[in-house]
């Protein structure tokens, strides 16, 4: 009996794989109404390429990848309004009423469906917003067309692609971890995102350092150089 | 005063095995449970790459794995080539893998699918793009870029 145990036993131990399976989760631009970002304003856009001899250029300066965490953080804050990075406009409460009103009386009088339609996205953008600074008070907000652009060349290997991925990750996942301690005194990652307390403020958090990486289309990418 | 036995001078009994047995099923039925069988054989040969910022991925049953990688088989060359199921894969039969894959859960789960591109981490951007795009096209959105923790 114990002999045909251990015999099955054996069979399971070795044919049990525990990994689980982890990685960098993206989501794909939908094909129909891909954004451009190349045709944004240059300010918004913070442009990564990766060449095919793999080295790494931001804003069209080569760049050490060491650099590009702290080149992130810098594009989604802009500590200093400087004028070449996204201008973050401040939102707190009075600015989310005004925004409320407005986009109500708008409604009242839209004219058709597709009007009120737009109006009403309007009106609950400003609702989720007015949200976030009831949780975390005055914010400063990245506009809503701000973006990282990620291209490659056709022979960038794959490892430099990750670990650019993996950069970009980590940079926004800085930024939300500080301002999760300075406002909650709790980590990010630790909170649960299945629990109704906690996905309040998980959502707060990704409103104000919002991951906008958009992984371009590799047709613009020859058309560039 | 022999009802003292001097137990000094003998060696302690042998532990007992009589419970061998059971804590072998445990463990059995332990791997028994835990067991996942892999159901494709990998026919490219894969590294991951590494990285320190992973999520786990909640649902196994709602991934789908795409691999990207040079042949196990050398004669068959040493070019990346994609693996759907069982069998290499051209582009043009994504779409049909994706819309294959989504016909067969829940209409409520396939927004909820992940394809995880299990690629190689020494292969060229080109088929990865190009990978993407057909995925782009076919509407499934939610990818997972498979690496190692690491770092």
């Amino acid at each position: 009996m114990a002999d045909i145990a251990f015999l099955l036993l054996i069979f399971f131990l070795v044919t049990t794989t525990m990994d689980t399976e982890v990685g960098i989760l993206r989501l794909l631009p939908p094909m129909e109404k891909a954004p451009q970002p190349t045709e944004a304003n240059g300010r918004d856009v913070y442009e990564v390429n990766i060449n095919d001899a793999n080295e790494l250029s931001v804003e069209g300066i080569p760049m050490d990848i060491q650099d590009l965490r702290s080149g992130v953080k810098e594009f989604m804050t802009n500590p200093e309004n400087s004028l070449v990075l996204p201008e973050r406009r401040s939102v707190n409460r009075a600015i989310c009423e005004q925004g409320i009103a407005l986009a109500r009386s708008r409604m009242l009088h839209a004219s058709d469906e597709v009007s009120k339609q737009v109006h009403q996205k309007e009106l609950s953008t400003w609702e989720h917003k007015l949200a976030v600074t009831e949780l975390i008070g005055d914010f400063q907000e990245l506009p809503p067309n701000a973006v990282i652009a990620l291209r490659t060349g056709s022979r960038t290997s794959y490892a430099m692609y990750m670990n650019v991925q993996n950069e970009l990750e980590a940079a926004v996942e800085d930024l939300r971890e500080a301002l999760c301690k300075e406002k909650f005194h709790r980590e990010f990652k630790e909170l649960n995102e299945k629990s109704s307390d906690d996905r309040p403020l998980i959502k707060a958090i990704r409103a104000v350092h919002p991951q906008r990486i958009s992984e371009a289309e590799p047709l613009e990418v020859q058309s560039i150089r | 005063m022999s009802r003292f036995k001097d137990t000094s001078g003998k060696d302690t009994p042998p532990i007992s095995t009589a419970s061998l047995p059971d804590i072998i099923f445990m463990l059995l039925f332990f791997f028994m449970v835990t067991t996942v069988m892999r159901e494709t054989e990998l026919l490219v040969k894969i590294t991951l790459p590494e990285a320190s910022e992973i999520t786990k991925l909640e649902d196994k049953a709602l991934v789908d794995y795409l691999y990207i990688g040079p042949p196990s088989n050398e004669a068959l060359g040493t070019e990346p080539l994609m693996q759907l199921n069982d069998q290499f894969a051209k582009l043009d039969e994504i779409d049909p893998w994706v819309k294959l894959n989504e016909e067969r859960r829940d209409e409520k789960e396939v927004p909820l699918i992940t394809r995880s591109l299990k690629v190689d981490k020494g292969t060229y951007m080109k088929i990865v793009t190009d990978v993407k795009q057909e995925l782009r096209k076919s509407n499934a959105l939610k990818i997972n870029y498979s690496a190692a923790q690491g770092r």
